[in-house]
């Protein structure tokens, strides 16, 4: 119990942020009206994603560095729950979109980073499942989650910044800054996110474990 | 490692005129793909499209230039050469062959389309700086996911897979600047180049530094 108090935690948080982003009130804007609600359920998931794939590239690391087999199973199952949250985030965006730029997809630099990490972790999946042998996988995978990551990372970090675009919080947009600035928005979002990031680990962890048992059972240990 | 870095280039160039079928096969590759885009849009004139098709060209014809250089090797060699050199010297000489390649490909490839396809750049010494840039840049890339495609079983598709995703990001910036040149813009955008330049240096030091990692098997 003592080391499950993180777990009811981020349960209690974001159970929190649905029941209060849903019926404390929100700032009256045009164009957005209640979409705005959307904050509290779009953005933690780019926060987690990009937490979880923090860890994953973290393990590789790791992995290249002692060989631990164990450091593979981390990577590759955080991938796996980084892609979930990409998901889950790529459908609410484009569901807010519907609604306030009344398309479900824009040629944006945001929304291309989006599509850019599916296909770099998509193509991680393919490489891992054409490669049989079990250290090799590990390796040439970590290798490629590494490298892969990095340019991620300068692609979201770098361009939007060097480009207009629709999307809230950018070139002259109204972005959600200026409504964090409402105090009740801004609590409720934090809260969110922190719930969202552990809820994220906890399915990862859940996944290891798993991972760990098929391992075992395999190897009769 | 210097030393190492100069034979093994040297050794690339001698087995690339060698059999000179490879390079021909990737300059007749250049000149049909532009002479079949010559065939169906006779000229272009929006800028946009020459840009777009352009850099398209280029791209599969890089990949197809690069694939080789890890995926063709055989094991034999590969392991003879980690003998007797270390592996940062392999990734570097390969890359900067590679270079090369890649440079005279890309030259060719605009010779070709302007001729074709007619040429609308305005500002020719920016375009030739993000050419040259973008032909450093592909081949540092690519040579490193070749190395990692060729460990894997169906290597070519994965080459492909592998490489466009992580391309992306160079991809979108040379193509920004070189639609600059073309529209002869007033002033060169510093700070574009400047991401390009700093994507080439991250790119070459990741090879330098992950490269160890895939060749022991």
């Amino acid at each position: 119990m003592k080391q499950n108090w993180w777990k009811i935690l981020g349960a209690v948080l974001v159970l929190y942020s649905i029941i209060s982003g849903f019926i404390f009130p929100v700032p009256a804007q045009a164009i957005l009206h209640e979409t705005i609600r959307n904050l509290y359920f779009h953005v933690p998931m780019w926060f987690s994603m990009m937490t979880i794939l923090g860890v994953s590239a973290v393990y590789s690391i790791k992995y290249l560095s002692n060989s631990k087999f164990d450091n593979d199973i981390v990577a590759a199952q955080a991938a796996n729950v980084g892609m979930l949250l990409g998901v889950l985030g790529l459908t609410s965006g484009s569901m807010w979109a519907r609604y306030t730029w009344g398309a479900w997809w824009v040629a944006d630099v945001k929304l291309n980073g989006v599509a850019v990490s599916m296909l770099i972790y998509l193509a991680y999946f393919i490489l891992r499942g054409s490669i049989d042998e079990e250290q090799k996988r590990a390796r040439i995978a970590a290798v490629y989650n590494i490298f892969a990551f990095v340019l991620y990372i300068v692609f979201i970090m770098v361009l939007p910044r060097l480009n207009d675009s629709l999307h809230p919080g950018n070139g002259g947009n109204p972005g959600f800054n200026k409504y964090d600035l409402d105090s009740t928005m801004r609590i409720v979002f934090y809260h969110a996110v922190l719930g969202w990031i552990l809820i994220a680990v906890w399915v990862m962890t859940l996944r290891i474990r798993t991972e760990r048992l098929k391992r075992k059972t395999l190897f009769n240990e | 490692m210097i030393d190492q870095i100069k034979y093994l280039i040297l050794k690339e160039f001698k087995l690339e005129l060698r059999n000179k079928y490879a390079l021909g096969g990737i300059l007749l590759y250049v000149v049909s793909t532009v002479f079949v885009s010559y065939l169906s849009f006779k000229k272009i004139i929006v800028p946009a499209t020459w840009n777009a098709l352009f850099w398209i060209i280029l791209l599969f014809a890089s990949i197809n230039g690069v694939a080789k250089s890890f995926i063709g090797e055989t094991r034999g060699r590969l392991l003879y050469m980690y003998t007797l050199a270390s592996p940062q010297a392999v990734i570097i000489s390969k890359i900067i062959y590679n270079s090369i390649l890649l440079l005279v490909i890309s030259g060719l490839c605009l010779l070709v389309y302007s001729l074709f396809v007619g040429s609308l750049i305005q500002d020719i010494p920016l375009f030739l700086i993000v050419l040259t840039l973008g032909s450093f840049g592909f081949a540092s890339l690519l040579t490193m996911v070749s190395a990692i495609a060729s460990k894997s079983n169906n290597n070519f598709t994965l080459m492909a897979i592998l490489s466009f995703p992580i391309l992306m990001p160079l991809l979108i910036v040379l193509i920004k600047l070189s639609k600059n040149a073309i529209d002869g813009l007033e002033n060169w955008d510093l700070n574009y180049l400047m991401v390009l330049m700093f994507i080439n240096v991250i790119i070459i030091a990741l090879s330098y530094l992950l490269f160890r990692y895939l060749w022991r098997d």
